[in-house]
This record gives C-alpha cells, structure tokens and sequence, in this order.
C-alpha cells in the first residue's frame, strides 16, 4: 500500500504532527550528536589550521595563511600527496575486485545458514583491533617469516619472498583492513537484483561475462561506489598501516600529518595539510558525482 | 609539565625536567634556585653534567642532575665496531641500517657528519646532503624500542641509530647480541634533572628527597633489582656491579664527548622536522 493511501484512511480527528517537525524530530539526535562529536572538533582544527603556532602556554596567538602555503614551500609533499593517492587508488581497486567477488558468490552460491556463517566471518577481523592485524602481518611477510617458511617446505632453497617494507606490504595491510566494507556495500547492492533479469539475459544467450559487465556490474555500482568512498577516503589518511608495513617507503600524508601533531608539535600545519587534503578529496568526489548522475540518466 | 606548575600552584615539591627544558622553568620563576652544599650526595655527581650550563639560569643553579642518556650507534656483534656516524651512508651497509625517527636525534648526526654544532646548525642543505646520502642503506625507521627488538631479532638490519638504555635492555632481557657504540663525533646526549618549584611549601623535604634520589645505595638497588637509566652520580655508577651493562655503556668518559640536547627555539625546531619530513619523504620515493 502506498503511503499515501494509509494516511487518507486515518480518522480526520486525529491530529497529526506536520511531517517537517516530524523529520526534524527523527533528524535532531544525530546531528546534534554529529555536531558536537564531528563538526566542532573540525572547525577547532579548521581554526588551528590559520594559527602560526600550537595555542599552548603563553604564547601570543597569531593568525596567518602561511600554513596553507605547505605544497608551495615544501614540494616534496606533491610527491607524499601523490604516493598517498596512489596507495589509495590500488587499495580501493584491490578491495573492490576483490570485494565484489566475494559479494557476488555470496548472494549468488550460498543461502540460509551457510551464508551467515560466511558474512560472520568476512565480518570476523573487525573484531579484532587493527594494530594486532597489521603486526600479524610483519610476522607473515618479513624475510624469514611465516610465508617464506611456508613457501621452504616445498622448496627449501627458495629465494625470500618476504616484502615487507614496501609499498605492496602498506596495500595489503590496508586491503585486509577496509575490505569487509566493499563485500558488505557490494552485498547489500547485488541482493536487490532480480534473479528475472539475469535469467531473461541468459535464456537470450548472454554469455556470463555480459551478465557481469552488462547487468550485475551497473546494478550494483551504488554499492561499488560507496564501498570505495568508504575506503577511499580513510586510506589516504591512513598512517599505521603505512608506518609499521612501510619502513622506509612508509611516508604518506597521513604520516606527515601524524608528525606534525604528535612529534613536531606543529598542531597548525598538521590541519592545514588535513584540511588541503579533505579539499582534495572532496573535488575529486565532486567531479565523480557529476559523472555517475549523466551516467545514470543517460 | 610546565603547564602543571604554571595552573597549580603550591602543589608539587619536587619536579623531574629535561635540561632543555630547565632553562624555560626558570625563566618563568617556577623554580627555586639550589645551593649544592645542602645536598651530601652531590659531591658524586659528574662535573659535566652537575655544572651543566643548561641548569642554570642567571648564574643560578636550578636543577640537580639525576639520570642521563644517549643517542648513538648500535651494531650486531661480530661486526666492526663504526668509528664514526658515516658508516650510515657507507655501502658496506647497504640496505642494513635502520634509523631513528626523530627530528632533532637525526638532524643532529647530520651536524655532526657535516661539522657543525648539533643543536644550532647553520647550513641545514649540508645535513639534509648527509642524512640523504645515507638512503640506500636505511631499511627501516624505527619509533618504538618494541619495533627495534623485533626488527634487530629478525636480522633486518645490523647498524642503526638506538638510544643507550634501550641498548641496555635489549641485550639484558632479550638477550640480542649487539654492542652500543658511540663513535668519535660524541653521542647526542639527554639529561633529567630535578628541581623544586618556588610554590613548594615543603622545602626542606623536597631537597631531602632530591639528595635521597641522587644517593649511591638507593640508585645500586634502583638501578640492579628493577633496571634504570644511567645515574649521573659517577659514585653510583662505580658502585654497580663491574660487570653492569648499565655501567659498561655508559662510560663517564663519554659524559665528555656527548652534546646535550639545547633548548631550541621554536622556529629552528619547525626547520628541523620539516627538514626531517623533507629527508623521509625523499628516502620513501
């Protein structure tokens, strides 16, 4: 029944609150909640971010732009920006082949209580915490570890396969971390497709990979698309991942910024490298809205 | 630590302060000025550090030398012991070494592998040169003493920057076969101080507690049943057992030859860790 009809059913002497106090009822407690833990602390960085120094002791505050002027003076954090957005562009991509996959096999080859056991435990590293997982993994990868003990049974001359200390190591730790997102997104995407339509496409002979590229793909691109918001954006601030898998390659903007408020103590240049960042994103995220709308019309 | 005595008045009688830090204390009149002759455990501690320049402000002593430390080179046993910081950048350490991540420690072996004064170097392009030319051996920059035992232990890396206490600890409880080294350019240098603020009410027990701190007997069981850091009275440190490695690495000769760690003004700090993040950034591309 649509909505409409059951309000006209009710008896007119029922007075009903008008839906914008109603909406903003439902609204209220979120954003209040959103803006004290979300939007304040933000705009105090935003804030920090247009200071010449920390705001601690007592010393005079003085405001200046200088810290903006970070990408000008000190160039070579194009090149952490850029490392940064590609460790993110890999990670995203990796998660989301790989995601989508498990998705699909998930909603298309389980059902009842075997999907549920599968779903826990694509869940299941959640509930551990994230440092325990990224140290399992230097366990796992460094020379000599778990995999190139693994990889001397069979050959016990093999060379090291060990990669710890590279730029693949910080994707991998970080794919192991966001991944659940994507399956999750992509899950919840594929599971309103209608079987009907798969099935009209492959009784007019469309081969799997049509059905794929051509159906389940662009039906489930919300949930593609969100997924990799959701990962996209914590990996380019991401520093654990970058700092303990990366050694010396581990330099991203979320380590640089890491360093400015807990080492350098340079809390004004460690916003304003954030907040140049979140610019970054969102002008990315702008531009990637205006083309999935024409494509979603079109 | 300084905001805690600034807010609280009256509360503290005793305070722990790093010597770059003492010099600021006192300037602000926090601190009590101290006259060593009402303090008999004194007459131990090492000259160098007890008339340290950093503890005094105005002529006045504001703070008694307690536990110090350095920051130098550690190397696994059975290698050559480096005379000096440039074996970092030598190539027979290629891809061996692992480096300390930390603006002020890093910079300052840039200084002194380009001849200049650690804590005020002129010509920062002639340390960003060194700390660059040492980027096909670094493997690893290391942040916590965990990190390093892990690493060490795994044989990622045979040379690296280390803290002389952690070197303690290291070989004592994990048993890593390593040698602490300090090479001829000195050790970059830490001391703790003690000092009493000006708002102590209870004068006269806080300098009893500070001569308890620095007394032999109480550091010997201090330092033997539980582990400590290095104690600046050189009679302690002669009443540990001679086989302490406590005592074996810090050697008072090399209270000599290490620079402390100065007060920085802030600007000279924001040049170090940019300069800092300039030299990771350009090791990880």
């Amino acid at each position: 029944m649509p909505p409409e009809a059951s309000a006209a059913g009710l008896p007119a002497t029922r007075r009903r609150m008008p839906s914008w106090l109603a909406t903003a009822a439902l609204l209220l407690p979120s954003y209040a909640w959103l803006t004290l833990a979300v939007l304040l602390p933000l705009a105090a960085m935003f804030a920090f971010s247009f200071l010449h120094a920390t705001p601690l002791g007592n010393k005079p505050v003085v405001w200046t732009l200088e810290q903006y002027r970070a990408f000008y003076d000190q160039p070579y954090l194009l090149g952490v920006a850029w490392a940064s957005l590609s460790i993110g562009l890999w990670t995203t991509g990796i998660c989301a082949v790989v995601g989508f996959a498990a998705a699909l096999a998930l909603v298309r080859a389980t059902a009842g209580r075997a999907r549920e056991t599968l779903l826990i435990l694509v869940l299941l590293p959640f509930w551990t915490n994230g440092l325990v997982r990224v140290f399992s993994w230097t366990m796992v990868i460094r020379e000599g570890g778990f995999l190139d003990v693994f990889v001397r049974w069979f050959w016990p001359s093999a060379p090291s396969l060990g990669f710890l200390y590279t730029t693949p190591a910080i994707v991998l730790g970080l794919v192991h971390g966001y991944l659940p997102y994507m399956v999750l997104t992509c899950y919840i995407a594929l599971l309103s497709v209608d079987e009907a339509v798969i099935e009209a496409a492959q009784s007019l002979g469309a081969r799997w990979w049509t059905v794929l590229f051509k159906i389940l793909v662009p039906l489930a691109a919300p949930g593609l698309v969100t997924g990799a918001i959701l990962i996209f954006v914590p990996v380019i601030g991401a520093f654990m991942e970058p700092r303990i898998l990366g050694g010396r390659v581990g330099v991203t903007m979320g380590t640089v910024i890491e360093d400015q408020f807990t080492q350098a103590f340079n809390w004004p240049l460690g916003s304003a490298l954030a907040f140049t960042m979140l610019a970054v994103v969102l002008a990315v995220f702008a531009t990637f809205s205006g083309v999935l709308r024409r494509s979603a019309t079109t | 630590m300084l905001t805690k005595l600034r807010t609280n008045p009256g509360v503290y009688d005793v305070v722990l302060i790093n010597s770059a830090r003492s010099q600021q204390a006192a300037g602000e009149d926090l601190l009590t000025p101290l006259d060593l002759a009402n303090y008999s455990n004194a007459s131990g501690l090492a000259p160098a550090l007890r008339d340290n320049a950093y503890l005094k402000t105005d002529g006045k002593l504001y703070g008694v030398s307690w536990v110090w430390g350095m920051n130098a080179l550690a190397i696994r046993d059975g290698m050559d012991k480096p005379e000096s910081y440039a074996a970092l950048a030598a190539p027979e350490y290629k891809n061996n070494v692992a480096l300390f991540d930390d603006a002020v420690t890093m910079i300052g072996v840039g200084a002194f592998l380009s001849g200049q004064d650690m804590n005020d170097p002129k010509d920062l392009d002639a340390v960003a040169e060194k700390l660059k030319a040492m980027k096909p051996n670094v493997k690893l920059l290391w942040s916590s003493e965990d990190q390093w035992n892990k690493a060490f232990s795994a044989g990622e890396f045979d040379l690296s920057v280390y803290w002389s206490g952690a070197a303690v600890r290291s070989q004592r409880k994990f048993q890593l076969p390593l040698h602490f080294v300090v090479p001829k350019e000195g050790a970059i240098g830490w001391l703790d101080s003690l000092s009493i603020p000006a708002t102590s009410q209870n004068q006269e027990a806080a300098a009893k507690f500070i001569n308890y701190m620095i007394d032999p007997k109480f550091y010997v069981e201090w330092a033997t049943k539980i582990g400590a850091p290095a104690s600046a009275n050189e009679k302690a440190m002669e009443e540990l057992p001679a086989d302490d490695l406590n005592r074996d690495i810090h050697k008072p000769e090399y209270i000599e030859t290490m620079t402390l760690m100065a007060p920085l003004p802030d600007d000279r700090r924001t040049a170090f860790n940019n300069l800092w993040q300039e030299v990771k950034a350009f090791y990880a591309a």
